[in-house]
């Protein structure tokens, strides 16, 4: 799609920041379409059905899920967010409402975050200076809501660690994610 | 020089610091403490309050003497404990609290003058007239008093925080500790084990003892070489747990560069660590407390076992000959481990009576030391045996009162400890949940039991987790600890309770004598067991002597709260790297770079950055670029960021039912397509917040917020639907960072925007108050037609990452009309001119009546806030209304904050009709506005009244006028 | 402290905002000005156990109530709010 408005990424740039740290890889993504679903009141079955045939996986609660297009991971306890390629799914929620129909509320929510992914040996070094979470015990595919900084952010162990932060403190989490990891690289 | 062979220093190595100018040398391993005593230093202070020469007193964290100003500049801190402040390459140390030199000290006149500076002196002298503490008594005790100065320049180093998680949570790495972690470690369990010294093993480094076939200190290192290597065990040396909070939250430093001259590149200077752990062991040891006898402060009297860890751990004897005095057989220990190192104890002055004699040594039973003598170091001291007085020349004197268990941390939830007969200390009670003692901070004061209770805790700890822990003891001592208290000796002189707050046993005794017995009295009135030092040595002795006083047991009289942290911590530590620009994160609308690029002048609003206003080459003043944004906006078309409002996305069958609740007007009533101005109020009634809704589809609105309250307002959305009306059916999420959303106002925003946008805007096409899904050059958009300027204006919003793109677009496309771009400036004098609330109206004491806004509450429905904004006194006919104002004289600028007084009334508070919150210069109008609260103020309309502000001491004469000074009528928006 | 919640287990305290009272789930709908009064105005203040409505904004957005001893801090029970309010009767 050729627009008339060129985008940015979170951080102001026309392209993805790509640095590494130390051991540590940061990579923002900015080819990640997102959308959040929260099932109506009693549709909550409907939905999972509806979701699973068309691919789109529900996660378990604190936990992400992975599916061939789409992957997701839980927000609260009726809400999930939903993951899909840029490119082919910018235009992710009515992709959505056609899969999910009425039962679900969608809302779009790609610009909303700014992603980091990280990776690494021993990323849980450089968690211990940013959040609480206890990286080093939690499983494989956990996700939570944590805070940074003041920074509230969606943090994912999925092949290392995904990070969404509010897409306006992108530079402030950049910043702290820099300094921590420079005090244990 | 003193030292002697041994010892853990690193002899290869040498490093040269230097103090109070002076240069000396010490090794890796070395303390400040340790490497000036080995150069014959004993002097390093002078005390509190009489200037007293003063020397080391122990040899760890709980030092109440020997505090010096450490580095310069930036980093240079006062207060630092010589004895635990390590040796570095180029360390400099200055002595405190004396003038003009620590040998001579002018203030030492107040040694001499003691009568007058006992417990209660300033209370009772300084205390009339009022006026001169502050500014004559104050400055000069603050002067003479005291402890280090602080730097005035900003520290150059970076702190930091962090969190940690373990199974079990070790805290001190003596014997009891290490084998905690080991039997912990080797079972797999998660381990923290935290020591405030640089070297682990505690008391084993400070012992000639040995522990399974290995001498104490050996056994240690290889302990800690084990630990290192377990991979579930992190080992934090230099670490002080200073606090024991709820649930398994400990708060610690580590002091990551202290020992270095600055940290290395990167790094920080000490880090803030929050340590969850559901079972911790408290092995944090004992501490020794001395003797009260008359002058018992002199540089050179030390306790015991610090004197003989300066010996074994530091191969220092900071004496030639030495004398030790005790109440219990550890005391003994000091003498001969000193003797077997080839010093001259002189004697060993027993206050027991009977017992074995130490072999090779005078030991005298039943004696005690009476006085001491020696004005900047000891050199002798007076003995009582069997009724004979009698003085021998010593250098250096170990004194041992007894150990008390260290309950810094166990009794900081405020259980009381118990008191033990066996030991004569108190020994912890029950602490919090999953929190345990061990060894000698258990009151199991031999090598074994420290050993075996230190193993037993980590095996019930693991069992509480599920897991299993076995464990083998290496051999270690059992000796029993025999102690016959004794806590001060009689005397005619001053016998030092607390040295580093120079409190007596006269002092403790004038308390009591004065009715402030209870522990907690006598620590403000004495100022015993205050500042850095927090009394860690001196307070069992106070409260001892005070139960002696009162005839209460120990027990009884008890001992003063325990709180965090246990020893000072730095404020650099507590603010990490919240401080300047790392203060709090910045929040950057999608124009920041934009409008960085073009100059624009930004004001904090929370955590966003705003463009404040937009200066124009040869604009100087912030008024010439405001009054231009304003004028050409009402005249042709501007352009500004709104993307901080907050928005909601409000999705779901109820969906309008909930926004009937939550909103005091009518919402139910909102068609697809449309837009409604909402107010929100709080159960009590008044309003916190306001702004639009717009309805996108049957079961879907978009709500925004002001700025401000966009957090507030979306913890209150989930309280109404989760836990008011759980049924409803609404979904909602936050989407303010999902969207850049810009205001086009102005006669010509149409005009402007039709050149962007893909469908017809006509006034037809999206009439007044209307909403719709549109594109622009094919991208996904929204627009609103909604005004806060009062100009034909329009919301227009794309997914953020075009933000940039958008706002670019708007300037290019707005460039025939002569378009600027306002900022929030320009915006707050346009919403006065229109009369619009803002947060100085929204002020959290304001209802709907007051704002003019009464008949948008609607009492058809139920809604939160509704009821409660009927009371009596909020709908009061004449009660306080917006209304305008402006100056009579047009040339006069009024104040903000200024309050409204009828002409000719007294400016009292009975005769306050209102205030004035909000406060610009209309460019329009050519003169300056305010809107304000004015006591009945719909009825004054045209009545002249004086804007009077006392603290500026201005008076204006000023008109009330209806707040929409410009299109009332509301002609413009809807053209 | 740590508030063990119900769907995600020991969450720090630092994550949550404390409102007070759940006496709070029962908002007399419809009332009149005393009785609503009563309601906002009117609380106990219990030395001991009480009921207390968190919120876990930082967090899974979850309101909770927490059944928490004011002295020692031990902490009792936690529900989900929303459940909490259903057994009360609220609906709609």
């Amino acid at each position: 799609m050729d627009k008339l408005l060129k985008p940015l990424t979170a951080l102001g740039k026309a392209e993805p920041l790509r640095e590494t740290i130390g051991p540590w890889e940061l990579v923002e993504r900015v080819d990640v379409a997102l959308a959040s679903v929260a099932p109506r009141r009693g549709r909550e079955a409907e939905v999972s059905a509806a979701a699973a045939k068309a691919g789109v996986p529900v996660p378990g609660v604190a936990r992400a899920a992975e599916g061939e297009v789409f992957a997701s991971f839980w927000l609260t306890p009726d809400m999930f967010m939903v993951e899909a390629p840029f490119a082919s799914h910018e235009d992710i929620r009515p992709k959505l409402l056609a899969i999910l129909g009425d039962g679900a509320s969608v809302t779009e929510q790609t610009d909303a975050w700014v992603r980091f992914d990280l990776t690494g040996a021993g990323l849980e070094r450089v968690f211990q200076k940013l959040c609480n979470v206890d990286l080093g015990a939690a499983p494989e595919g956990f996700a939570t809501r944590t805070v940074i900084e003041h920074m509230g952010c969606y943090l994912i162990k999925r092949n290392g660690v995904t990070l969404y932060g509010a897409r306006s403190m992108a530079g402030s989490l950049h910043h702290a994610i820099h300094l921590a990891a420079g005090t244990v690289a | 020089m003193t030292r002697i062979a041994g010892g853990l220093i690193d002899r290869s190595r040498t490093l040269t610091f230097t103090f109070d100018g002076q240069s000396f040398q010490g090794h890796p391993g070395d303390t400040l403490a340790s490497a000036l005593l080995a150069a014959d230093v004993r002097l390093m202070g002078r005390s509190f309050k009489y200037h007293r020469p003063r020397g080391v007193l122990t040899s760890g964290s709980e030092e109440p003497n020997a505090l010096v100003e450490v580095r310069t500049g930036g980093r240079q801190e006062p207060n630092t404990r010589a004895t635990v402040q390590e040796v570095f390459e180029g360390l400099t140390a200055r002595s405190q609290n004396r003038w003009p030199s620590l040998s001579f000290d002018a203030l030492g006149i107040n040694d001499r003058l003691n009568s007058f500076f006992a417990a209660g002196f300033y209370y009772k002298t300084f205390m009339w007239p009022a006026k001169f503490w502050e500014k004559l008594y104050e400055p000069i005790i603050r002067r003479a008093a005291g402890l280090g100065a602080l730097t005035r320049e900003a520290d150059p180093d970076a702190y930091d925080k962090g969190f940690l998680h373990a199974d079990l949570l070790v805290v001190g790495a003596g014997p009891a500790g290490l084998m905690a972690a080991l039997t912990a470690g080797r079972a797999g369990l998660r381990v923290i084990l935290a020591d405030e010294d640089f070297l682990l093993g505690g008391r084993l480094n400070a012992e000639s003892l040995a522990v399974g076939e290995q001498g104490s200190a050996d056994w240690a290192r290889s302990a800690a070489a084990e630990l290192a290597a377990l991979p579930t065990v992190r080992l934090m040396p230099r670490t002080t747990v200073f606090g024991v909070f709820d649930h398994g939250i400990y708060g610690a430093v580590e002091r990551v560069s202290d020992h270095l001259p600055a940290p290395v590149q990167g790094q920080v200077r000490q880090t803030l660590w929050r340590i969850y752990a559901p079972q911790a062991i408290m092995a944090t040891g004992a501490i020794e407390r001395p003797i009260a006898f008359d002058n018992n402060d002199r540089p050179g009297v030390m306790l015991a076992g610090a004197l003989r860890a300066y010996a074994n751990r530091w191969a220092v004897v900071p004496g030639q000959r030495v004398a030790v005095f005790a109440n219990n057989d550890d005391g003994l220990r000091t003498a001969v481990d000193l003797q077997a190192k080839g010093v001259d104890v002189v004697a060993v002055i027993d206050s027991r009576e009977g017992g074995a004699l130490l072999p090779g040594i005078r030991h005298l039973r039943g004696a005690s030391v009476v006085d001491t003598s020696g004005r900047l170091g000891l050199t002798g001291i007076t003995v009582e045996h069997r009724g004979r007085r009698e003085t021998l020349a010593v250098d250096a004197l170990g004194v041992s009162g007894g150990w008390n268990p260290n309950l810094g941390l166990m009794q900081q939830h405020r259980a009381r400890p118990d008191w033990s007969d066996e030991i004569a200390a108190f020994v912890p009670a029950r602490g919090p949940k999953g929190l345990v003692a061990v060894g000698a901070a258990a009151g199991v004061f031999s090598t074994h039991g420290a050993l075996r209770t230190g193993a037993e805790a980590a095996r019930a700890a693991a069992e509480a987790l599920g897991r299993q822990a076995p464990y083998a003891l290496p051999k270690a001592e059992d000796a029993p600890y025999r102690i016959a208290p004794l806590w001060a000796v009689k005397g005619a002189s001053r016998a030092w309770v607390d040295q580093q707050n120079d409190v007596t046993v006269k002092d403790v005794k004038l308390a009591h004598q004065e009715a402030f017995s209870d522990v907690e009295h006598l620590k403000r009135y004495t100022t015993l067991g205050m500042a850095t030092d927090q009394g860690k040595t001196g307070n069992l002795l106070g409260a001892a002597i005070m139960a002696e006083l009162t005839g209460q047991s120990i027990e009884a009289t008890g001992q003063t709260t325990y709180r965090p942290p246990f020893t000072p911590v730095s404020l650099g530590a507590l603010g990490g790297r919240s401080k300047g620009r790392d203060f709090k994160p910045f929040r950057l609308t999608p124009s920041h770079h934009w409008a960085k690029s073009q100059g624009a002048v930004f004001v904090e609003v929370g955590m966003w950055l705003r463009t404040q206003w937009l200066p124009k080459a040869g604009e100087t003043e912030w008024r010439q670029s405001v009054d231009r944004e304003v004028l050409a906006t009402r005249a042709s078309v501007g352009i500004c960021d709104v993307t901080t409002l907050g928005k909601i996305d409000v999705q779901g069958t109820d969906a309008a039912a909930f926004l009937d609740r939550v909103y005091a007007n009518n919402f139910a009533s909102l068609a697809i397509g449309k837009c409604r101005y909402g107010l929100m109020l709080r159960e009590d009634g008044m309003v916190y917040d306001d702004g639009t809704t717009a309805r996108l589809g049957p079961n879907e609105y978009v709500m925004t917020t002001t700025t401000a309250n966009a957090v507030l307002v979306f913890r209150n959305l989930e309280y109404a639907r989760q836990v008011l009306w759980p049924d409803l059916d609404v979904q909602i999420i936050s989407t303010t960072e999902a969207w850049a959303q810009y205001s086009v106002a102005g006669p010509n925003a149409r005009k402007l925007l039709q050149k962007l946008v893909d469908q017809d805007i006509s006034d037809a096409g999206l009439p007044y108050m209307g909403c719709a899904e549109i594109t622009i050059g094919g991208l996904r958009a929204r627009l609103f037609r909604i005004s806060f300027s009062g100009e034909l204006a329009y919301e227009i919003a794309v997914p953020a990452r075009y933000g940039d793109g958008l706002i670019r677009a708007l300037v290019a496309a707005g460039e025939e009309f002569g378009a600027v771009v306002y900022g929030t400036e320009a915006l707050g004098v346009m919403r006065v001119e229109k009369g619009h609330v803002a947060g100085n109206e929204l002020n959290g004491t304001s209802t709907a009546l007051n704002m003019g806004l009464g008949k948008m509450v609607s009492r058809k429905k139920e809604a939160i806030g509704v009821t409660l904004s009927g009371r009596e006194a909020l709908v009061a006919e004449d009660g306080l209304r917006l209304v305008g104002v402006k100056p009579v004289n047009p040339a006069d600028a009024m104040k903000a904050g200024s309050h409204f007084l009828k002409i000719g009334a007294a400016p009292t508070v009975e005769n306050d009709d209102g205030w004035l919150t909000s406060l610009v210069y209309s460019p329009h109008l050519g003169h300056y506005i305010a809107l304000g609260y004015l006591r009945d103020g719909a009825r004054r309309m045209g009545e002249k009244i004086r804007v009077v502000n006392l603290l500026a001491g201005t008076e204006i004469m000023a008109e009330i006028v209806s707040p929409h000074f410009i299109d009332p009528q509301g002609e413009r928006l809807r053209g | 402290m740590l508030i063990p919640h119900p769907l995600l287990g020991p969450r720090d305290a630092q994550e949550f905002v404390y409102l007070g009272d759940a006496a709070l789930i029962d908002r007399p709908d419809g009332a009149d000005i005393p009785t609503m009064h009563d309601y906002l105005y009117l609380r106990d203040n219990p030395a001991g156990e009480h009921r207390e409505l968190w919120y876990h904004e930082q967090g899974d957005r979850s309101w909770l109530v927490v059944t928490r001893n004011t002295v020692t801090h031990e902490i009792l029970k936690v529900e989900l709010a929303r459940d909490v309010a259903r057994a009360k009767g609220r609906s709609k």
